[in-house]
């Protein structure tokens, strides 16, 4: 679904990325695990084009990701934020219609009943007329991915989905990432969560200052991580103390 | 200045004043909507990739800020005959004064468009929006909303400049004020009525301004 290959990032002088390479497989669940500042949130920004890569290649399905080719892979490629990013002057329902009825043009009244599964299926069908800004952040995120699932997406990008969140409202928002995990749909997650990139993650990248350390199936590097960096950062995660 | 007398000055005096405050508020209710198009225009064009755009922006703005109102007016009523152009006073007042205000609201659509949380481009770009799209959608809406005090800010200002054309034979309030205070010698009753008539007229401004700022509140 989504392959990078050798995926090579600078600011400035400064490398954040060096031949990162990785494939979501369709109907697979990608956690990309490492420290901050480590560059995960980069690659997803490279992915759907918010940052230009410097070298590599993405593919999303047999589209080569590149200037030219961003609409049709952010039609097929949904993001979903970490400060959420709803728009303030609209509300939850407009906020999910806004894709589907000004970029695909789809008649307002279909978009309109879908949208409003959609809020259903994300727990927050009851809340479509408020603002985002009268929501709790567990909420918001929770209308940033139906936003995000508006746009009927083959892929969906969580950049750090509950690192904003109160730690009481970060289940709720794993929990309608699960369903989706469960119904197939391709995700490329940034989390610290490791129980989630565990139980719901099929691979599991472990990325540190630019490069990728550790790769493979979520249950084998989270259980034996056989990089030297990968057990000293999952021992710091999940024994701070 | 005889107080006793203020009142039978006001009730004499009121038609030729009141006359006078129409002109002033259409004059200024001319030129808005004029000065917002081509600030709008202008502010677009600053914030726009083409570099010619930009520059021409940039320079028209600079040169507009920087030359006081009433020459602009002059340029406007005396010189543009010269070319051929001719005015009647209240259309070169509308001209003038709207061409003059346009470079700062300009500068407050481009404040207001600025301060638009790039969080929120950036949401758009995810969606597959086009950056025209994204414009229309989320960066004029929200950046209005934010510019909005400064636009009742700004129409107040153009208000009260508005006397400035008197000087080209606009029987507006001050004028009015100033033929008034000629012949009659009475300064003081005249002015403090002219005063209070500007004061009046900005009041409603800054209430509407409110009204909005409510009316569109994001919260």
């Amino acid at each position: 679904m989504i392959r990078v290959s050798n995926l090579s990032k600078a600011f400035g002088a400064k490398t954040v990325l060096r031949d990162v390479s990785f494939e979501c497989l369709a109907g697979t669940v990608t956690c990309l695990l490492g420290p901050s500042g480590s560059g995960k949130s980069t690659v997803l920004r490279c992915i759907n084009g918010l940052e230009r890569m410097d070298g590599g290649d993405i593919h999303v399905g047999e589209i080569r990701v590149a200037p030219e080719s961003l609409p049709s892979v952010r039609r097929r490629v949904a993001m979903v934020f970490q400060r959420f990013n709803l728009f303030p002057h609209r509300s939850v329902l407009e906020n999910v219609l806004e894709g589907p009825v000004q970029v695909l043009e789809r008649p307002e009244q279909d978009a309109r009943e879908e949208a409003m599964a959609i809020l259903e299926r994300v727990g927050m069908a009851d809340f479509a007329h408020m603002r985002p800004t009268r929501l709790s952040g567990g909420q918001q995120q929770r209308v940033g991915i139906a936003r995000a699932l508006a746009m009927r997406p083959e892929a969906i990008l969580f950049d750090e989905p509950t690192s904003a969140l109160d730690p009481e409202r970060v289940g709720e928002v794993l929990a309608v990432m699960r369903e989706l995990a469960e119904e197939g749909m391709s995700m490329v997650v940034v989390t610290h969560e490791i129980d989630f990139a565990r139980e719901v993650g099929d691979q599991v990248i472990f990325m540190d200052e630019g490069v990728v350390v550790e790769q493979g199936p979520a249950q084998a590097v989270l259980t034996d991580p056989q990089a030297p960096r990968t057990r000293l950062f999952l021992d710091r995660v999940l024994r701070p103390f | 200045m005889n107080f006793e007398g203020f009142a039978t000055d006001l009730v004499l005096f009121a038609p030729v004043l009141f006359k006078g405050f129409g002109v002033t508020v259409l004059l200024t209710l001319s030129a808005l909507p004029l000065s917002l198009v081509l600030g709008l225009a202008l502010a677009m064009a600053r914030l726009s990739p083409v570099p010619l755009l930009r520059a021409a922006a940039v320079g028209f703005i600079g040169i507009v800020r920087g030359i006081p109102i009433i020459v602009q007016l002059f340029c406007v009523y005396f010189v543009l005959p010269e070319l051929g152009i001719n005015l009647v006073p209240f259309a070169a007042g509308v001209l003038g004064l709207g061409v003059a205000y346009s470079a700062y609201q300009a500068e407050n659509f481009r404040a207001g468009f600025e301060a638009v949380d790039r969080h929120l481009l950036e949401a758009g770009r995810s969606l597959g929006m086009s950056e025209r799209l994204i414009f229309r959608r989320v960066t004029l809406p929200l950046g209005l909303r934010t510019a909005l005090p400064t636009f009742g800010n700004t129409t107040v200002m153009l208000l009260k400049d508005s006397s400035i054309a008197s000087t080209i034979t606009i029987a507006e309030l001050t004028r009015a004020g100033q033929l008034l205070a000629i012949s009659t010698f009475k300064n003081g009753e005249v002015y403090i009525m002219v005063g209070m008539l500007y004061l009046l007229a900005s009041l409603p401004l800054a209430a509407a301004v409110r009204f909005m700022e409510k009316r569109f509140a994001t919260t």
